[in-house]
């Protein structure tokens, strides 16, 4: 469910990176015209990002308990004491949520940063090289694709001994780059025969140099959305696994307070205080993620784009449905449910503009 | 049919790494994985250690040739021997008992969900920028929920609150033995309402958004422009031109995106305590039953290749490039 939202990522223009119009003259002035170019979305997207961020960096030191720390107070309400309540054994969610931000998004982090870069390693040398190098690099691509992921996961969790942060970080990052790679490797293809790649060839670059340095720069726009897409994946992921109990439950995430939440009764005893909190941590999380990764989509497509600022007759809104001003005028006396049911009827081929009594136009 | 054949071999190439992969892992762990099977179930007989042994590679089995050639006949009969925490029945008999529960409600469900997310995302990119359209943020926050908690806010506000719908289970045990009788089907829909409505609406959402980005790229091609030029009525020019195009791209994605579904619908049964096989996943998990954890893993990276091999069949019905592809070649 999480890699849903890339079909038009693979579509990203290969213009050259920072080649923003009005030049660029510092990397700061570049970053801010980004900025007001992003859609509306893509802005609440990485505001909302941006305040889970920071509850991750300063929350374990602002909470006001050790998320550990049990008191006599057992499934108590929200209080002034306690903001988010507390649990069976008396400890503090708010607590336990900050703490447990700043392990998920720990832990996603490191996975998009390794899974990534896999699929770029992937990906590039895939296309770069070509021949019996992509053929083997892509069946792998496509196999890994095709798995699902989260059963495999389940059958690796639970047969590892141990099961702390590393082991489900490099679990997860090990199968969550197929989607990148695939998408780096359709993007290189089309690069590889550039003129600018081809002229580098022959003053000599070598082909690491080629690589690093004129390759990935036009594919930055695409990494960061295989980037967010494996964030979004790996957040899924690990909270699951860790509700279901496949991780440390010493350690307090997103997934670990829901799974002592779900063990701790607090669904049936309608301790809502106790679950509700994480559950829409991570849907905000998610709600984020998803919505910065719609903003880099339409940044790649002006088609999606355009869709803003699309036309409008005299502050009316002219649909694709009604091609011409006249048929909206025309449809002007139905109502807006009415006026597009209308549109579907064979009657709509027929249209005449509506007469009044005296049988002029109106 | 030479796309089809491709794709069956490359099909066939994945069930065997993950058949392969089933067959390495356990054999790469440290420790002896028998033995602490059996100390945990006393009442085991010897026969169903020598069964376990063959199954995880532990002991004096022969060469690692061997042992695969005769792990790959019990994958192929489907034999997973007996299983070790419910000692006489199979892994077998376990799961034909549970494969119908899920099949039928992730199935449906998922089938469900595709449609009404694809047919809003219809409506939503025909008129992108409408009412329908600017609600794409909220249905952004419905695809970021995790299954499972919603699941435990349907519970909790719909079962426990408001009694409307039972708790968990597939069906009530005291009053119905499975059969088909109209009081058991009657008593497993009325069970399965609220795991359902779960998964349609964390589903839908995504089908919805990456059908809407699709159909808006659609709509500004020539083609279409030409047919509403052309007068076309507008169900023709959204359902024939636009949507019939649009959905290949979304086809696609169902086949890669049905592994996460299923695999997010697997977590949500243990929430509902749902009688299907991810119940039976995480219980196996919970209680070391490694020849249960590898059969299912085998069942549903099987379904997935079936699901996505008929995606492709679908794929080549649909999509006339593909068939040309053939021919050029």
């Amino acid at each position: 469910m999480t890699m849903l939202s890339t079909t038009s990522a693979a579509e990203l223009p290969g213009a050259p990176a920072g080649a923003q119009p009005g030049g660029q003259p510092g990397k700061l002035s570049g970053l801010a015209a980004t900025w007001r170019r992003l859609p509306a979305t893509a802005k609440a997207g990485a505001v909302l990002l941006l305040v889970f961020i920071l509850a991750a960096i300063i929350g374990p030191q602002v909470a006001p308990y050790a998320p550990g720390l049990q008191t006599p107070l057992a499934n108590h309400p929200p209080s002034g004491a306690h903001l988010l309540g507390t649990t069976a054994t008396g400890q503090d969610v708010l607590s336990q949520l900050l703490t447990g931000i700043r392990l998920s998004l720990e832990l996603a982090f490191w996975v998009g940063v390794i899974a990534t870069a896999l699929s770029v390693i992937v990906g590039v040398t895939s296309a770069f090289l070509g021949g019996i190098w992509d053929e083997v690099l892509s069946l792998l691509t496509n196999v890994f694709l095709v798995i699902p992921a989260l059963p495999l996961l389940i059958l690796l969790l639970g047969l590892l001994p141990g099961k702390g942060q590393l082991p489900t970080i490099l679990v997860l990052a090990g199968l969550g780059w197929p989607w990148g790679a695939r998408v780096i490797r359709a993007q290189t293809l089309m690069i590889r025969n550039r003129d600018f790649i081809a002229a580098a060839r022959e003053t000599g670059e070598r082909g690491w140099r080629i690589i690093v340095f004129e390759l990935i720069p036009n594919e930055v726009s695409l990494i960061a959305a295989s980037f967010v897409n494996t964030v979004l994946y790996a957040i899924g992921a690990s909270v699951a696994l860790a509700f279901v109990g496949l991780t440390d439950l010493s350690s307090f995430s997103l997934g670990t307070i829901l799974y002592w939440a779900e063990s701790g009764n607090a669904l049936q005893q309608s301790y809502w205080w106790w679950f509700v909190p994480p559950g829409v941590a991570v849907a905000l999380i998610g709600t984020a993620l998803v919505m910065l990764n719609t903003g880099i989509d339409e940044l790649g497509n002006p088609r999606l784009r355009d869709v803003r600022n699309a036309t409008k007759i005299a502050g009316r809104r002219i649909w694709p449905t009604d091609p011409t001003p006249v048929l909206a005028a025309m449809n002007g006396h139905r109502g807006r449910l009415a006026s597009f049911m209308h549109s579907f009827s064979r009657g709509s081929l027929l249209d005449e503009a509506p007469l009044d009594k005296a049988g002029e136009l109106r | 049919m030479q796309f089809i054949l491709r794709r069956l071999a490359f099909y066939l190439v994945a069930a065997w790494v993950a058949i392969t992969a089933n067959f390495f892992i356990p054999r790469a762990l440290p420790g002896n994985v028998v033995e602490a099977i059996m100390a945990k179930n006393p009442d085991l007989q010897p026969s169903a250690q020598k069964a376990l042994e063959a199954l995880l590679g532990v002991g004096n089995q022969g060469s690692l040739w061997h042992q695969y050639v005769h792990y790959l006949g019990q994958v192929f009969t489907f034999n997973f021997g007996p299983d070790p925490i419910n000692y006489p029945s199979s892994v077998n008999q376990i799961l034909s008992q549970e494969v119908p529960w899920t099949l039928a409600l992730v199935g449906l469900s998922t089938i469900i969900a595709f449609v009404i997310g694809t047919g809003l995302g219809i409506l939503a990119g025909w008129r992108a920028g409408g009412r329908l359209d600017k609600s794409l943020p909220a249905w952004m926050f419905v695809q970021g929920i995790p299954y499972f908690f919603l699941a435990l806010v349907f519970i909790e506000v719909l079962a426990v609150k408001f009694r409307i719908f039972p708790i968990g289970q597939g069906f009530d045990a005291e009053y119905y033995t499975p059969g088909w009788t109209w009081g058991f089907i009657a008593n497993a829909i009325d069970h399965s309402i609220l795991p359902a409505l779960t998964i349609v609406l964390t589903s839908m959402a995504g089908w919805m958004l990456q059908m809407r980005n699709v159909m808006v790229t659609t709509i500004g091609e020539d083609y279409v422009v030409a047919a509403q030029a052309k007068g076309l009525p507008n169900r023709r020019v959204i359902f024939t031109y636009a949507a019939r195009n649009a959905m290949l791209p979304q086809l696609q994605g169902f086949g890669l995106a049905i592994g996460y579904v299923v695999a997010g619908a697997l977590v949500m049964e243990l929430v509902f305590s749902y009688p299907g096989i991810g119940l039976q996943l995480l219980n196996a998990v919970g209680n070391d039953d490694y020849p249960m954890m590898q059969a299912i893993f085998l069942l549903i990276t099987f379904a997935v290749l079936v699901a996505n091999m008929l995606v492709d069949i679908v794929l080549v019905l649909a999509d006339p490039r593909v068939r040309a592809r053939e021919v050029a070649r």
